[in-house]
């Protein structure tokens, strides 16, 4: 009783089309940037390496590399600020959070290019 | 001056239009009914008296029974009055009921509940004091409150420490008043508010709302 009533509140915050992405993606996040009084679009491209939380709490990882440094972002999935999150490409993961990749550099950072029908370039 | 009694729900978070995140208590408030109109001719005082949600009525006493009969009504857990200033009638009439449709979007709310009980708590908890060091010498003195008065101290003497000199005891389990909380919005089919911030109280207890006293 108590969970379903919070639950229809959060709801109405909650996106109705939600993009389909998987761990491994590559995916690009659009995001609101505010600037002052003027609002733009940010893109962050990166593999996504954990998804964490449900409901309004549900938040995703993503990661990508920045000049020989690691840069994790992570956005709130339901955040009115993330506009819209494209897949890009698939890649082939064992497992659900892909810590390991923290771990790793160069070469060895890339995940093996799985083709699957949800990314936007197959 | 709107009130209604009601019982928290429990907290979750909603976005608001910037995009960020603003935690949010649910309350389920009313429908009250109007148990007894009270007069200054006939109570000394002006009041509308509220009850909220049914109970049986062989576990209320004949009296609170006697009085739902009078306003046409089944008995009710929760029954408070609502306080009118001077000269201020209601039209309410014994019988009625009132739901969330009293208050509006983005209006000021106080909120009143009873908060979780402590316990006896020490003063640390209680009341924020600092304590003692947890190593240096310091034995068996980690959480005391240090001294309350001496023979000739601004905090007392002669007679013992000064009255209200804050100590430990009994914490919560009393009323608190969380004022103005922002009302974020209404649902009028299943009676909820959803207000801004924390309200005293576990999930469950009954809370009293009303409109902001002091804006």
């Amino acid at each position: 009783m108590k969970t379903e009533i919070l639950d229809a509140v959060e709801s109405k915050n909650l996106k109705e089309n939600m993009p389909h992405f998987e761990i491994g993606d590559v995916v690009d996040v659009h995001c609101r940037i505010q600037e002052g009084d003027k609002t733009r679009t940010q893109i962050f491209n990166g593999t996504v390496i954990a998804r964490s939380g449900r409901g309004i709490n549900e938040t995703f990882t993503v990661r990508r590399i920045v000049g020989q440094e690691g840069v994790e972002r992570i956005f709130p999935l339901h955040s009115p600020n993330v506009l819209d999150i494209k897949a890009v490409r698939s890649g082939r993961t064992r497992r659900a959070k892909l810590y390991y990749l923290r771990e790793r550099t160069g070469k060895s950072v890339r995940l093996a290019q799985r083709h699957s029908d949800h990314t936007v370039k197959n | 001056m709107a009130m209604l009694l009601g019982k928290k729900v429990g907290m979750t978070q909603v976005y608001n239009e910037s995009g960020s995140l603003v935690p949010v208590t649910v309350i389920q408030a009313g429908p009250c009914v109007v148990m007894q109109i009270k007069t200054g001719d006939s109570d000394g005082y002006d009041a509308v008296q509220l009850g909220f949600e049914d109970v049986k009525a062989s576990r209320r006493k004949m009296p609170q029974v006697g009085s739902a009969k009078k306003a046409q009504t089944v008995p009710k857990r929760f029954v408070r009055e609502m306080r009118l200033g001077d000269g201020e009638a209601s039209d309410y009439k014994p019988g009625d009921s009132i739901t969330v449709s009293v208050f509006s979007d983005g209006g000021m709310v106080d909120v009143i509940g009873t908060s979780k009980g402590k316990g006896y708590a020490g003063v640390m908890k209680r009341h924020g004091f600092g304590g003692f060091p947890a190593s240096h010498g310091t034995e068996r003195k980690h959480r005391a409150p240090g001294s309350i008065a001496s023979y000739a101290s601004n905090a007392g003497h002669g007679a013992g420490p000064k009255k209200g000199k804050r100590m430990a005891g009994r914490m919560g389990g009393r009323l608190v008043t969380g004022k103005n909380h922002e009302l974020l919005s209404i649902d009028e089919d299943r009676n909820l508010l959803v207000v801004k911030g924390s309200v005293a109280g576990p999930a469950g207890g009954y809370c009293i709302v009303r409109s902001a006293k002091k804006r």
